[in-house]
């Protein structure tokens, strides 16, 4: 009996755990997408939302209401199952990617120590949701998009996988929070500049905004792997997307910004606290992201994937080699 | 490839120009209005919601020539006239289906009577297709509530008419 008790306690715990997580996350998805139009409409020298709420914060939130009270149109032709399944599974895995993310020291949902492993795994599957999405609608514009869009993903992973091992040789531990704590003298942005950006420009790709949004291309593919949704099914791949992209901006603040480190540790930077400081990276992060889309035309297929894999992987393999060589030479491999 | 342009390609030279840009037309005046509290100028000769006119004196101006329902491209007009007992010719039907106009203007301009003007309404939508079948008391409704501008604009196009 004892047992049960302790168990549903746990239970309980960590449900108000995951809650307290996931809530935030989907409010800041619903405010970034926000963000994400009204930058994009300044650039443009136009007013962007501003009706719904104060400077029409609340946008996102009309938008999700009629999300909500839009029919659900599934397509007669389509695998039902495997359709209805696309969407839950992209934002299932954006927003399970969170539990690993640390907001500050000992803040965070699950510290394990395979932490940037479990990541990049999860990153991994999302190409899963929009080729199941693509496939199970039948029809050639999601089929297309689909088979571009995995073909960018994975292209893709593999520069963002050795610019991460690049970061954890200066690091030594896979664990989110040791990687934040290793930038205390100095955030990798510097050492590292080169795979800073690179990171940045593969981030765009992974996460299918402009100039690499070919899956969705709307001048070519009408919406690419989300034609066929309508209603709640779409809004989820949409809140899937905004939190991938998110998840990728606290990714870039983690391994390259220092995570919650303040920038100078002084006085008046120390009293504001870590969680917010990562706040603010993430959405710097992200302000780039939105400024990206405002400025830049999108690249040919085969640029992007001349870029991908004749560019960036070999110039994050060199600089894989050339940080190993500089840390071994000069003794000073992380040890422990 | 020349070597200016390999340092271009390198350090992103021409990403940051527009980068830099970017930023600075965040801050230059918007070239939008904000619509529904705002709106734009339009020209007199906007042709906009269909309305029948009225003399002063109350009288229809439409003496059911039909030159409008037979100059319409899109056939939009339908007309049924009769004589009235002071002799004088007037409609008894004046059908307009907007859904089939295409708002070219050519009733107005046929119009020897200025009885059927395309005023600067704009914002007419409705829910139901029904509601755009326009008949006549709806057309002579619009001329009153409009009365006003519509001569207003016929005035002020006069010179070039």
């Amino acid at each position: 009996m004892d047992n049960i008790y302790h168990y549903l306690n746990l239970l309980f715990i960590e449900s108000y755990k995951i809650l307290f997580l996931l809530i935030p996350i989907l409010v800041t998805v619903a405010m970034i997408v926000w963000l994400d139009r009204r930058v994009w409409a300044l650039v443009q020298k136009r007013r962007g939302p501003n009706v719904v709420g104060p400077f029409g914060l609340f946008q996102s939130l009309a938008d999700a209401l009629k999300y909500i009270f839009k029919e659900i149109i599934i397509p007669a032709s389509s695998n039902k199952v495997i359709f209805i399944l696309a969407p839950v599974t992209t934002m299932t895995l954006a927003l399970i990617a969170w539990a690993v993310i640390p907001f500050d020291v000992n803040f965070v949902l699950a510290d394990i120590n395979v932490g940037i492993l479990y990541l990049f795994a999860v990153s991994s599957l999302g190409v899963y949701g929009i080729i199941m999405g693509g496939w199970a609608s039948n029809s050639k514009y999601p089929f297309l998009g689909a088979i571009r869009s995995a073909a960018q993903m994975v292209s893709y992973e593999v520069s963002i996988g050795i610019i991460i091992i690049n970061v954890l040789l200066c690091v030594g531990s896979l664990n989110l929070t040791d990687i934040v704590l290793a930038q205390k003298k100095i955030w990798f942005i510097f050492p590292l500049f080169p795979m800073f950006v690179i990171f940045f420009i593969s981030a765009l790709a992974e996460t299918n905004r402009p100039p690499f949004d070919l899956p969705e291309a709307e001048a070519e593919l009408v919406a690419g792997y989300q034609t066929e949704y309508s209603g709640m099914m779409y809004a989820m791949f949409w809140l899937g997307e905004y939190a991938n992209i998110l998840l990728m901006c606290a990714l870039g603040s983690i391994l390259f910004l220092g995570g919650w480190l303040s920038p100078i540790n002084i006085y008046p930077f120390t009293i504001i606290p870590g969680t917010l400081w990562l706040i603010f990276k993430i959405l710097f992060l992200f302000l780039m992201f939105s400024l990206v889309k405002a400025i830049v035309p999108r690249y040919r297929y085969d640029q992007l994937m001349r870029l991908g894999w004749k560019i960036f992987l070999p110039f994050s393999l060199f600089w894989l080699v050339l940080t190993s060589s500089y840390l071994y030479y000069f003794n000073l491999l992380p040890t422990n | 490839m020349k070597f200016s342009r390999i340092i271009k390609t390198i350090f992103l030279l021409d990403f940051l120009t527009a980068l830099i840009l970017a930023i600075k037309e965040i801050f230059k005046p918007k070239k939008t209005i904000n619509y529904p509290f705002e709106k734009g100028q339009i020209s007199p000769r906007f042709r906009g919601e269909h309305a029948l006119r009225r003399y002063p004196n109350g009288e229809e101006r439409c003496i059911a020539c039909k030159l409008c329902e037979a100059v319409c491209p899109a056939q939009a007009i339908t007309i049924e006239s009769t004589e009235r007992d002071d002799g004088s010719r007037k409609t008894t039907r004046y059908d307009i289906d907007m859904l089939k106009c295409i708002y070219c203007g050519l009733c107005e301009e046929s119009c020897p009577v200025d009885a059927i003007v395309q005023g600067p309404n704009f914002e007419f939508a409705t829910e139901t297709r029904e509601e755009l079948y326009y008949n006549k008391e709806k057309l002579l409704d619009n001329g009153d509530r409009w009365e006003s501008l519509l001569a207003a604009n016929i005035k002020a196009d006069k010179p070039f008419r």
